[in-house]
């Protein structure tokens, strides 16, 4: 029980402290950024959001700090993020609201792809030590995992959008047709979602590999391995349900806590395609400076990795015995 | 950016330092290591570039007066940009800051590395739980929305604070690394003999301790390097760095606000995105290098015929 406890206080944690990074950055930050914003969009929104701004960074408050934090700490937690500047007058929640579906699809599809079958071939890979994939793959895989997610992304949109003409320039469905439920739009999520999905899967799947891979060559020599095999067990048995099984476990929660890694490439990713998810969406909070926005943005991707986080505890929990024993 | 799957993957190397030497042990493994040498040679082809580029780069990089938009020629290696300046010299000179970024927020996130890591297995107790939990808060939080965030803030968009922000963003994950090491070290034998002689605990950790995981900092060194050329080449791509400086990841942002691919000058997308990948590789390389040479398991095996 323990573990679940370690696991439920670091999930907290964290998500304390991104609250708090988010209220103090603005008030640590040089010159003042709010000030700033005010006397830019003076005239151009309305009083009650100069206000909402005000309260948001803390201008010409009377209140101490402590009750700025409570009261900030009250608002986000009951789903009050202010009022964005780039989509005035509409409330920050509904935007990413807007955004969110797209990047949960994309991210997840992709991050999902990518682990399994990262995890299937680093499992090959380490099962054959020095046959075709144990030497082709992680080289391979070391070089591209350090291109940088948008430039490949670029080179795919370069290769099959402009050159080849297969797949669409970008956006997430054709921009002539609504969003509905239908077979036909269905189609038009996936062929826009293709290429920006195979850039993520490309670049996020040699990380899978590789430590598959070595954590799989550790749990091979082990004990239980060689008396399966003792047994006369089928290999395919032996790689599957003995050492894969055992490889997976340590890597479930590295899994999830390399998220935060997939989601900022991600957000590049998104960037380049124009794809209409919460990557793209802070870009353009970035160009308007759009503060309030920007920083629930940042809590919300917060959020999503630290949730997959806990679930993957949960899952290792639930999936070995030795988390449970340890008093 | 590349994925770093976070393991507690542990590899001791051997306690006692050979007669050798350190740096003699680890110059011997890494010309032994294929892919060692690929890296450190391309990283040393970019470290020759960013000296003499003054010497190979044909024009000033800053200079406009070209027209806009050329395709590769002789005279023009590989074009012009939007506003007529070399691309090739912007390439060579680009090397400077790209090369800088990466090796001073590399060495900036190692020795915080290190001082969290280190410290952290060595003091034990709750200390070891407070330094853990905070390593593991920034391992989790997504570090480009933050960086976009303080980037932002800031409105300061030079060198020191692109370094600064990364440094910040990237040391997580070494320090981990680190601890789980170091944690493996502390009941070995010759620390045990070092605190029976009574020496004080910064020259055990300093003396004793560090110089047994020189090639797991070595390798954080190169990861930490790698993360920084990535995420500085994302900052400056979406407009975060200083657009007037020359680097790579500069160039791709004006080649982007120019829509160059569309524009068909393809070359000034792919050209600084190239070096991106060629200088992230060597690093990748390296740093994968040196988790062989302390995990001798790793190491590629040759199938009998």
């Amino acid at each position: 029980m323990s573990y679940l406890i370690r696991r439920l206080e670091f999930f907290f944690i964290t998500l304390w402290a991104a609250l708090t990074i988010n209220f103090i950055l603005p008030r640590i930050m040089p010159g003042n950024p709010a000030q700033a914003m005010i006397v830019r969009f003076h005239g151009r929104v309305s009083p009650e959001a100069v206000k909402a701004i005000e309260v948001a960074f803390g201008l010409h408050s009377n209140e101490s700090i402590f009750q700025q934090y409570l009261e900030y700490l009250r608002n986000t937690l009951t789903g009050n993020f202010g009022t964005s500047v780039t989509f005035f007058p509409v409330p920050v929640g509904d935007v990413i609201r807007q955004g969110l579906p797209w990047t949960l699809g994309l991210v997840g599809m992709a991050t999902i792809i990518a682990f399994v079958l990262g995890t299937l071939l680093g499992m090959l890979s380490a099962w054959r030590r020095g046959g075709f994939f144990d030497a082709v793959l992680p080289p391979v895989f070391i070089v591209i995992s350090a291109f940088p997610y948008f430039w490949l992304g670029l080179l795919v949109l370069l290769a099959f959008a402009l050159t080849l003409g297969w797949f669409p320039l970008g956006f997430a469905y054709d921009l002539t047709d609504s969003i509905n439920l239908s077979w036909s739009f269905a189609g038009q999520v996936i062929w826009h979602g293709f290429l920006p999905a195979l850039t993520i899967v490309v670049t996020s799947i040699g990380g899978w590999i590789l430590t598959m891979r070595n954590t799989m060559i550790t749990t091979l020599a082990e004990d239980y391995v060689k008396m399966a095999r003792a047994k006369g067990l089928s290999p395919i048995r032996i790689m599957l349900m003995y050492a894969g099984r055992n490889a997976i476990l340590p890597n479930l929660t590295g899994f999830a806590m390399s998220l935060g890694f997939v989601i900022s490439g991600a957000i590049l990713v998104e960037i380049v395609f124009n794809y209409p998810g919460l990557g793209f969406t802070l870009l353009q909070a970035v160009h308007s400076e759009d503060y309030a926005l920007m920083q629930t943005l940042f809590l919300m991707l917060t959020t999503a990795v630290l949730v997959a986080v806990l679930a993957a505890d949960l899952l290792t929990a639930l999936l070995d015995p030795r988390t449970r024993e340890q008093a | 950016m590349a994925v770093r799957v976070v393991t507690d993957h542990v590899s001791v190397e051997t306690a006692v330092v050979s007669r050798r030497g350190i740096a003699g042990t680890i110059a011997r493994a890494l010309t032994a290591n294929r892919k060692a040498m690929a890296g450190l040679v391309l990283f040393g082809f970019f470290l020759v570039v960013a000296v003499l580029a003054p010497v190979i780069a044909p024009y000033d990089p800053h200079a406009l007066q070209f027209g806009q938009m050329l395709q590769p020629s002789g005279a023009h290696l590989l074009g012009t940009t939007g506003t007529g300046q070399d691309i090739f010299s912007q390439l060579v000179f680009g090397t400077r800051e790209s090369l800088l970024i990466a090796l001073a927020a590399g060495l900036g996130a190692t020795v915080i590395s290190v001082v969290v890591g280190v410290s952290a297995a060595y003091m034990g107790g709750l200390w070891d739980h407070v330094l853990n939990l905070f390593t593991d808060v920034f391992l989790v939080l997504p570090t480009l929305p933050l960086m976009i965030i303080v980037g932002t803030y800031l409105n300061n968009r030079g060198l020191l604070v692109l370094v600064a922000v990364i440094v910040i963003t990237g040391w997580s994950y070494g320090a981990r690394q680190l601890r789980s090491q170091a944690l493996s070290l502390r009941n070995r034998e010759f620390l045990e003999a070092a605190r029976a002689r009574g020496e004080r605990s910064l020259y055990i950790i300093v003396f004793e301790v560090l110089p047994n995981m020189t090639s797991l900092i070595v390798a954080i060194f190169f990861g930490a390097a790698l993360y920084a050329v990535l995420a500085a080449a994302g900052l400056q791509f979406i407009g975060l760095g200083d657009p007037n400086s020359l680097s790579w990841g500069t160039m791709l942002y004006w080649a982007q606000a120019n829509g160059a691919l569309l524009a068909g000058s393809p070359v000034w997308v792919l050209a600084p995105g190239l070096c991106i990948a060629a200088l992230g590789a060597a690093f990748a390389l390296i740093n994968y290098a040196f988790d062989e040479i302390g995990n001798p398991a790793l190491r590629p095996v040759r199938r009998r015929k």
